[in-house]
């Protein structure tokens, strides 16, 4: 597998305390992405199953009831097929395993690490309309992501559904109310988080050489995220601010 | 002696505190709701406080000195804050925040403070003590010989107790208060008898040492009736108790100022009497609250008289009023109770603060309640540090313990400890490395290692050669350290605080080390990249030449974590290895205090890439910046240094911003108990917890008036961010703050 780098306490990567693993390599340029770095499919360091293994397991005294492994990136299913041996020996061990995925990848491999051995599966909606999507990611075709949260859907195996609030872009109450219409029937899905915009990762793009988009776009205001989810909150079994 | 409120034991015929508490503890095991505010008369109290600290600060740090008296344990009349609203009474002095001299340890030392703020002592006093009195420094430089004054002055011993008190000696405050006066004075009185011929130099000397504890007992009878109280009776209540406790604990800091002068174990203590009145409908909450609010309320007005460099090595003014909350017996119950509730609560009724020093004794086996009221007022307060309970209980076989000074163990009533500073491993390292020449000045500390004149570093000459380098450090170390605790016995016995120790306890000698993670980085630089000593003209080296990767300490690494282990392991081994005054243990402890902005500055460029000057980390934490894959990372690393080859504790200091623990105080309470859960069974021994954002920091450093009681861990104690130097401040600041988002 190619790492970009684990962080052995993530608070805000699922449930409990996280050890993260964060994968080189995404298909997605998402405009507020605060990990740029690891978008790149070259770089990033490569790691056999045993050795991720070994460091993940030192983690297993500070999980507690809740916590576990959380493989993010880059876009974590693109290396589907080698996370299949981690996560079946993860689970061996009894630790929680969660994936969190942009959801548009759901090859056969992703499909079987799913089912078999992903406890919980953290999908990020980009937005809910066609050119939202397209502007936010750089790539066509968000019904990609509704598949795939219908396919998390019929196993009945958890979800949770992650949104990044952007005052001006994602955060229009129609859009939220969308969001939640489709979402609704949904009894996967444990909760919704949103996720403040901020520009921590800003200084990573400037590194990169790259043009950050969202310049301009600021932080939401604490009324903002109340509202929001207020407005969400009828749709979900929970909706909180990561 | 028969108590009718109490299940009796072998307590009440020989003096057994453990024995009275373990027979009639009440554990608890519910959630924080039963907790009361401060009442009117603590608060009216706590501001006439708070105006005096503000005073204090606004006066270059004291308020008032005392250029007259001696102090010792009946030497003062009596003081009160305000007398109408206390409830527990008794000051150090006459005057709320009156510094005293204790010229025992050093009289130059007492000038010098008092010279810094424009003060001398009566002409009375300095006539004595320059024609007539002997001091414990007087002593120690007596008998010093040139080679100990040379690795003194070139900071490789600094910080020594060799002119203040050595501290470390926690008396068994509780006897008084179980006990009284009479009971204990006839104790010693029979043990007395009992230490007899042949009159040999030991014998003759506890002879002498257990008559001067009886002096001790008899003076603070007289302390007891300057204030109207008969402390030669046990207490007979809950507000008796803790006040005849807290009379002991002021008895030893009128007459000692040991660096650290911790308070033991008595939260689950008072309990029981605290307990019994509320049973019998004697007292309310809200009263039981204000005896324990006013108890910690005369403990954080404790003060001593300390001169200024003395805040390099412990800075912020700290007295060390360590007290242990909870912990487990070894029958599996816990000692948790409502007082260790409402100790902890005081931080809220009173505001935080670094004294007393809570350290809360951590098991997993506590009452998960208890666990997490204990990981809210860690993250509210910043302000408590936590220790492996079960780790120290299987180790030293003891559940009725204290922790000296920061981090030590040490059995109530058992055992003392003869405190010893720390050497500087890193610069160690550079003797090595330099033919045991100081890198910085050229003098040769010592023979024995050869010159190294290789282009790169080898990993296996340094070794050897650091090794050497070890054995010459702990021979004088320990002779150091035997000079030392001969003196401070002779000139400046601690006669309270031994009073309240049964008569022959057990000693540890404790060393300690600093700059264990520039060691490890050094010694992992060496072994897998590769290290080009820059050397001047002299052959001294002044910095090196990095080639390559090398894995750090901090990160779980085994390869680099086991050089860390193996330098704690190697030095204390050698320290073992020489003959020890009174036969005490030694011990070895991984921790600085701030010391490690001192010992930085008198230790030169090191092979880990770190340039001359720069602070080293505090005590076992990793170097700053080092640790790049997250907060479990970095404790997992500290948690494999042993135990066992450093039982007098392992200070790590874990801070994190708020954030980072978790997006909502529920969360975060539950990850820090999962953190302190999951460090603890790796078999760690200590850390402290620091929940802040720089910022918050960064503004204190500026606005030092909007926040009089901002207060931060450090190594292995709490101060009060805006009484440490700028250097400090800033020292604290460029600290890893761990904040994954």
């Amino acid at each position: 597998m190619c790492v970009h780098s684990i962080e052995t306490f993530g608070a805000h990567d699922g449930p409990g305390i996280r050890c993260v693993v964060f994968l080189q390599g995404c298909k997605l340029k998402c405009l507020y992405c605060h990990n740029p770095d690891t978008i790149a499919m070259e770089g990033g360091r490569p790691y056999t199953t045993d050795e991720l293994f070994e460091i993940i397991i030192k983690s297993k005294p500070y999980f507690g009831k809740n916590g576990g492994v959380t493989i993010s990136g880059g876009e974590p299913l693109l290396q589907a097929k080698a996370l299949i041996p981690l996560f079946k020996k993860l689970k061996t061990e009894g630790i929680h395993t969660t994936l969190d995925t942009n959801g548009r990848i759901l090859n056969h491999f992703a499909m079987e690490l799913m089912d078999k051995y992903t406890d919980l599966v953290m999908l990020d909606i980009k937005h809910m309309t066609e050119e939202g999507y397209e502007y936010i990611t750089g790539q066509k075709n968000n019904k990609t992501t509704f598949a795939f949260s219908d396919y998390r859907e019929k196993s009945g195996k958890p979800m949770w559904l992650r949104y990044v609030l952007i005052p001006g872009l994602t955060d229009k109450p129609e859009l939220l109310k969308s969001l939640g219409e489709k979402f609704k029937t949904y009894k996967a899905i444990q909760k919704l988080e949103i996720q403040p915009y901020h520009k921590l990762g800003v200084h990573k793009w400037e590194a990169l050489g790259w043009d950050y988009q969202l310049k301009d776009a600021r932080e939401n205001s604490e009324e903002e995220l109340r509202k929001a989810q207020n407005i969400l909150k009828p749709y979900f079994n929970a909706v909180t601010i990561n | 002696m028969e108590v009718k409120q109490f299940i009796n034991g072998s307590w009440t015929k020989t003096i057994n505190v453990r024995d009275f508490v373990f027979k009639n503890i009440t554990p608890y095991y519910g959630t924080s709701t039963f907790l009361e505010g401060p009442t009117e008369r603590t608060k009216t109290l706590w501001n006439t406080c708070k105006k005096a600290m503000a005073e204090e600060r606004a006066n270059s740090g004291v308020r008032k000195l005392d250029t007259e008296t001696i102090s010792t344990i009946d030497a003062f009349g009596p003081g009160y804050i305000d007398r109408k609203n206390e409830v527990i009474v008794g000051l150090q002095t006459d005057e709320l925040l009156k510094r005293a001299m204790k010229p025992f340890g050093g009289f130059k030392v007492v000038e010098k403070a008092l010279s810094e703020h424009g003060l001398k002592p009566s002409e009375k006093l300095t006539e004595l003590f320059s024609k007539y009195v002997k001091t414990h420094n007087d002593g120690v430089f007596d008998a010093y010989n040139s080679e100990i004054k040379k690795y003194r002055s070139l900071g490789i011993l600094t910080g020594l107790p060799d002119n203040y008190a050595r501290g470390r000696i926690i008396g068994d405050y509780r006897r008084l208060a179980l006990y009284g006066l009479d009971f204990l004075i006839n104790q010693k009185k029979n043990d007395l008898e009992f230490v007899s011929g042949p009159m040999t130099d030991e014998v003759i000397r506890l002879r002498e040492e257990v008559s001067e504890q009886i002096k001790a007992l008899k003076a603070m009878k007289r302390l007891g009736a300057k204030y109207n109280l008969d402390l030669s009776r046990p207490a007979e209540n809950a507000r008796e108790a803790v006040q005849w406790t807290y009379m002991a604990y002021l008895a030893a800091v009128k007459e000692q100022d040991g660096a650290a002068m911790s308070l033991g174990n008595v939260s689950t203590f008072l309990d029981i009497f605290i307990e019994n009145d509320l049973q019998e409908g004697l007292i309310t909450e809200a009263e039981a609250q204000e005896y324990i609010d006013q108890f910690v309320i005369k403990l954080r007005m404790v003060r001593h008289l300390r001169m200024k460099a003395y805040d390099e090595i412990f800075a912020g003014d700290p007295t060390w009023v360590t007290e242990a909350i909870g912990g487990m017996f070894s029958d599996g119950r816990t000692k948790v109770t409502k007082t260790s509730y409402r100790f902890l609560n005081t931080l809220y009724n009173l505001g935080p603060s670094p004294e007393p020093n809570m350290t809360v004794l951590w098991s997993e086996d506590l009452p998960e309640n208890f666990k997490k009221f204990c990981a809210k007022v860690a993250i509210d307060t910043s302000s408590l540090q936590f220790e492996n309970d079960r780790l120290m209980l299987e180790s030293r076989g003891s559940d009725d313990y204290g922790i000296a000074c920061c981090v030590s163990h040490q059995d109530l009533g058992k055992s003392i400890q003869f405190f010893g500073a720390r050497t500087n491993l890193a610069k160690t390292l550079l003797l090595a490395i330099n033919g045991g020449r100081c890198e910085l000045t050229g003098e040769q500390i010592f023979e024995g290692v050869p010159e190294d004149k290789d282009e790169y570093l080898d990993f296996d000459k340094v070794m050897t050669n650091f090794k050497i380098a070890m054995q010459e450090i702990a021979r004088v170390y320990s002779d150091t350290m035997n000079i030392i605790h001969y003196m401070h016995d002779k000139y400046y016995y601690e006669k309270a605080q031994m009073a309240l120790i049964d008569t022959n306890p057990s000693i540890n000698i404790a060393y300690g080390i600093a700059g264990l993670s520039i060691v490890a980085d050094s010694l992992s630089a060496i072994k897998y990249a590769k290290v080009k000593p820059i050397r001047n003209e002299e052959g001294l080296t002044v910095g090196f030449d990095i080639e390559g990767e090398f894995p750090k300490y901090g990160n779980d690494d085994d390869r680099v974590d086991t050089l860390a282990a193996k330098a704690v392991a190697d030095f204390n081994y050698e320290l073992k290895q020489f003959p020890v005054y009174k036969n005490a243990e030694p011990t070895l402890s991984v921790l600085t205090i701030t010391s490690n902005v001192a010992y930085g500055k008198k230790t030169g460029a090191t092979p880990d890439g770190r340039a001359k000057g720069i602070p080293f980390a505090p005590g076992a934490n990793p170097m700053h910046g080092r640790d790049e894959m997250g907060a479990i990372a970095s404790l997992n690393s500290v948690a494999k240094i042993n135990y066992e080859d450093a039982q007098d504790g392992i200070s790590n200091t874990f801070s994190v911003v708020p954030k980072s623990l978790g997006p909502d105080n529920d969360t975060r309470v539950e990850n820090l108990v999962s953190i302190l859960d999951g460090y603890f069974s790796n078999n760690a021994q200590h850390v402290n917890i620091n929940v802040l954002d720089k910022e918050t920091l960064m503004d204190a450093m500026e606005h030092p008036e909007d926040y009089p009681q901002l207060t931060i861990r450090v190594s292995g104690y709490a101060v009060n961010f805006v009484r440490l130097t700028r250097e400090q401040q800033l020292e604290v600041i460029s600290r890893s703050f761990h904040e994954s988002m």
